[in-house]
């Protein structure tokens, strides 16, 4: 047997030379671009002697803030790509009529799409969630950090390499073709045996344990961590949907382990489970991934829908409306969200009775976000409302998702279903439903949370700029969607024969360069913020006149968030402070117990993501060595009894003390 | 734009304890147990694929062998009394640790670990002489579904004994610290879950796999 | 001597998490004798073939597989409604629900696309 080992075939694997694109003009630039990019970025580091600092203040942190604000960073990196691609595909479809095939060959255009729903659900609104969870849940819940610290880290390490391998599906080999969810029998080994789906899984199978133990550490964090007398329902708005959040990611993220790794089984080890042949039903597939992807896409909302009741409630002057019917929406949602799932495959066949079961579950899961809708309105009605610029995103997700909440019961009628499945109906309303609700609801938690992390507002200007353009823009993006869906044009086409349609394209590219607009506007506002922070400085914590704890702390907090664990009375319990005339405590400092930072977290996602990228290019003997060190170093690490210190009182008092006199001092500042 | 508070204390009636704020120092209860549980649940929801998966395609046998024509049940019989011989030997371990008897405890996980050994090298041989048979996972989806469901509990029951033998050597170092039986607690949990999932396998799998 | 890492006594808040009661030899004892039964019970159905209906047998052995479950669950896995504030239980029950959901949607939702979509034994013969 020794003769038939090739040595360089178990290190290489499959990878060569022809892994890196060359011929692929569009690939060529972004790859130089990215490389001069990066270089630039490493050689400011390394001027500024950075790289101890990032090192050891946030790569290593085990601080909720800093890992919520590295997954907000991330997710935005990812926007990036993910709407580069967007608008790759818009300009595409506007062209590409007749005789005149576009600049995209199908063979690209398919590994965008994919790469496009991917990076937008997994590494930007996943991330973007994850993080203002992380960084809002425990000071809304007078905490140090979360519940399992390290673990928190960790989390955050494997989402990040799971980006970083989507990453590099970009200039080594190439990305998945499949669409989003990867269907078999096209992602089976037969149709799609190159690296693809490989980088597919293997980013997917990284990111998401990083997710599920993300979902386990706050549902801890919740149940066990809450300042004394905050009972459930005391608790913020928002801790609520982050509770039922993370329910929905432990019980829905193993579904969806299970599946790929099932399909790893297919194209690895020549399984059967969703092959043509040998009794594989590749329909089953199909239904396992919906079990998860249901509830998924209310992970992704729900914590929008908390963000919305902190921030109406705040910009209104007035406590929530309904907050018990608020709760028992959101835990109605939570379990409902698991019955429905087969309203994305009505088409597939299993007949009418399971189809009306569906198509009526469906629209019932409508009612209590409807519910929720009013709330939000009954709390506006008769408000003080200001219209800060959390405020105007609140309002348009209103508007907006809305018509995307309607346009999918109409999408829940099995009838009204098969004629508009997998058109670009079902396109604009997913889109619609997406961006009017989790998308605006991010943009509004970032603005309003900002300052709590930075310790200054975002510009108001720049932002209103932004909201508008993605406001507009959205429209302009999206609706013709609908009507060509109508027309019956279907998904994931990259060239069209009738000219009719092109109109509709074009309109549509318009509303893309909009949210480009919005896009910039975003990141012009981040500069012009930085740039005027001293003008927008928050000096007191509480720059909105906030209701909940986590504006009774400095901004941006330190480490051990509240010198003294608060006692809560009553629901928006720092409204409640205030309007006790609570003083402040300067004096009596103590110790504080905190964990320590560890690069133990990156040091086992690292090794994961080695080890998967030896798997994706069939590197036997790396993708070993690597998963054999991943376990020493879980190992090794299991062995360090010693992760915590105090913060000794006198830095403390120090700090507290720093607070005291900012308080103090007269302070003049333009919004 | 909103003024700081003002500055007045209004303590509670009657108590020297300031209403809004703790002075003393605050531990919130450990986590550990809790969120072990929650892991373990959504180790659950994978076998629960797993075993949909094997509900669906349990009976696609491509006109290859079924579970009558492969499943040698006394020997599934042998491995069950092993799964659960060591699930009251790692009960044993922890009433010894609750007694306090150090090396009580490590003898009975050492026994546990023992008796996993045996639950996997039968389950290994059994594998072998399936895939020897030409009833390999390839040969069929009921075949591939069989050997992912059991093949994936074997696993979990791998990793249990590598976290055996890494707790045994910790609890060598450091005794029965709270952060040890904290660990011996959570391995427990996984241990006697692993056995709730075999009742699974041997009832919906083996022996109704083998009814016709 | 046990050394706490933490140096203060952490040790006591162990006792007052969640409400563990502490394990017994009956305890243990109990759900061993009772899976051992209840094992070998669905073991001598099968194995001797004690029903003549396929289906009986299923259900009867799931039905001990069921309280076998059960069993392990009390005697073994100390699961109460006091644990964690009562958390591990509702925890529990959602996964229940969860694992319920899969298998029977899954099963009720393939099996009647395989009834619609596989083709027949008739169709097959008069494929082109």
């Amino acid at each position: 047997m020794l003769d038939h080992l090739d040595l360089t075939k178990l290190v290489f694997g499959r990878l060569s030379w022809n892994a890196i694109p060359l011929h692929e003009p569009i690939l060529l630039v972004t790859f130089v671009a990215v490389c001069l990019g990066g270089l630039g970025m490493v050689a400011l580091l390394t001027r500024y002697r950075l790289w101890g600092y990032l090192w050891r203040e946030w790569f290593t942190s085990i601080d909720h803030k800093k890992i919520g604000i590295m997954y907000v960073i991330l997710g935005l990196v990812m926007l990036l790509r993910g709407f580069a691609d967007a608008v790759m595909m818009r300009a595409q479809q506007a062209v590409s009529f007749g005789e005149n095939l576009g600049y995209l060959p199908p063979h690209h255009y398919d590994q965008i799409f994919t790469a496009h729903g991917v990076i937008m659900i997994f590494f930007v609104a996943m991330p973007l969630v994850t993080g203002l969870m992380n960084f809002v849940v425990p000071l809304q819940i007078g905490a140090r950090d979360v519940a399992f610290p390290f673990l928190n880290n960790f989390s955050f390490w494997m989402t990040t390499f799971g980006a970083g391998l989507v990453m590099a599906s970009l200039f080594v080999g190439e990305f998945a073709r499949t669409g989003w969810l990867a269907y078999p029998p096209l992602s089976g080994i037969a149709y799609s045996p190159d690296v693809g789906v490989d980088y597919y899984i293997w980013s997917l199978q990284i990111a998401g344990v990083g997710t599920l133990l993300s979902g386990v550490n706050l549902i801890a964090t919740i149940v066990k961590m809450r300042a004394p007398g905050m009972s459930m329902m005391k608790m913020p708005v928002f801790t609520w949907t982050s509770l039922c959040t993370n329910i929905l990611i432990v019980a829905a993220f193993p579904v969806l382990t299970a599946v790929l790794v099932l399909l790893s089984l297919d194209r690895y080890a020549g399984t059967n489970f969703f092959t043509n042949d040998l009794g594989g039903n590749a329909m089953m597939y199909v239904n396992l991934i919906w079990i998860w992807g249901h509830p998924e896409v209310y992970i992704l909302v729900l914590p929008a829908f908390g963000i919305f009741s902190e921030v109406v409630s705040t910009f209104s002057g007035k406590r929530l409306f309904g907050y018990a019917s608020m709760v028992y929406a959101t835990v109605v949602i939570t379990i409902l969200s698991y019955l429905v799932w087969l309203h994305h495959f009505f088409t597939m066949g299993s007949g009418a009775s399971v189809n009306s079961f569906f198509g009526i579950t469906t629209m019932i899961i409508s009612i209590p976000t409807g519910a929720k809708i009013f709330n939000w309105l009954f709390t506006m009605y008769r408000g003080r409302i200001r219209f800060e610029v959390p405020m105007l995103w609140t309002v348009g997700f209103m508007v907006t998702f809305v018509i995307g909440g309607m346009t999918g019961v109409l999408l829940a009628v099995p009838p009204a279903d098969f004629v508009l499945h997998n058109s670009l109906f079902l396109i604009a309303h997913f889109h619609n439903v997406i961006i009017g609700g989790v998308l605006f609801g991010l943009m509004a938690g970032i603005t309003y949370w900002f300052p709590k992390a930075f310790g200054y507002k975002l510009d108001p200007f720049w932002g209103k700029c932004s909201f508008w353009f993605w406001q507009i823009g959205f429209f302009f993006a999206f609706m013709p969607l609908y009507v060509l869906g109508l027309m019956g044009v279907t998904r994931r086409l990259s060239h069209f024969e009738d000219p009719s349609l092109q109109v509709w394209f074009v309109i549509a590219a318009f509303g893309a360069f909009l949210i480009a607009l919005g896009i910039g506007s975003f990141l012009i506002q981040l500069v012009v913020s930085f740039m005027r922070r001293e003008q927008l400085r928050d000096v007191t914590g509480d720059p909105w006149d906030g209701r909940t704890l986590e504006w009774s702390t400095a901004s941006p907090p330190p480490a051990y968030n509240f010198a003294f664990t608060p006692v809560v009375h009553d629901n928006d319990a720092w409204y409640d402070m205030k309007a006790n005339k609570f003083e402040r405590p300067t004096d009596g400092f103590i110790p504080i117990h905190m964990p320590k930072n560890t690069g133990a977290g990156f040091i086992i996602a690292g090794l994961a993501a080695a080890m998967g990228f030896a798997m994706i290019w069939q590197m036997w003997l790396p993708a070993v060595l690597g998963f054999v060190a991943m376990m020493a170093a879980i190992i090794v690490h299991t062995f360090n009894y010693k992760r915590d210190f105090h913060i000794g009182a006198d830095e403390v008092v120090r700090t507290e003390n720093a607070r005291t006199q900012l308080l103090a001092a007269p302070h003049v500042h333009a919004s | 734009m909103s003024m700081p508070p003002e500055l007045t204390l209004n303590p509670t009636a009657g108590a020297d304890a300031p209403r809004y704020y703790l002075r003393d120092e605050h531990h919130p209860e450990n986590g550990t147990l809790l969120g072990f549980w929650l892991y373990l649940m959504s180790d659950c929801l994978v076998f629960a694929c797993l075993f949909a998966v094997y509900g669906v395609l349990g009976r696609s046998y491509a006109a290859g062998p079924s579970g009558a024509d492969l499943f040698d049940l006394p020997l599934v019989a042998v491995n069950t009394s092993l799964l659960l011989l060591s699930s009251i030997t790692y009960g044993f371990a922890v009433l010894e640790m609750q007694r306090k008897h150090l090396r009580a405890t490590l003898v009975w996980l050492g026994v546990t670990g023992l008796f996993g050994l045996g639950f996997l090298s039968l389950e290994l041989y059994e594998f072998a002489h399936l895939i020897h048979e030409g009833a390999g996972p390839q040969r069929s989806a009921f075949l591939s579904s069989f050997f992912t469901l059991v093949g994936t509990h074997g696993l979990h029951v791998t990793f249990g004994i590598v976290w055996l033998v890494t707790l045994m050597f910790q609890l060598g170092r450091h005794g029965l610290t709270a952060p040890n039986r904290r660990r011996v607690m959570c391995l427990s949990m996984f241990w006697h879950f692993l056995d709730v999932v075999w009742i699974g396998v041997f009832t919906f799998v083996y022996l109704m796999g083998v009814l016709p | 001597m046990n050394h706490d890492d933490h140096g203060h006594g952490h040790d006591d808040h162990d006792h007052h998490d969640g409400g563990h009661a502490p394990s017994t030899l009956k305890g243990y004892a109990t759900g061993f004798i009772l899976s051992v039964i209840l094992t070998a019970i669905p073991f001598w159905l099968v194995m001797g073939k004690a029903f003549n209906n396929s289906s009986t047998t299923a259900l009867v052995i799931l039905g001990f597989a069921a309280v076998q479950i059960v069993v392990h669950m009390v005697y073994f896995l100390h699961m109460n409604a006091r644990s964690e504030g009562g958390w591990t239980m509702l925890a529990l029950i959602f996964t229940l629900v969860l694992v319920v959901i899969t298998l029977s949607g899954s099963l009720w939702v393939m099996f009647h696309m395989n009834s619609n979509m596989m083709p027949t034994m008739h169709e097959m013969k008069v494929r082109p």
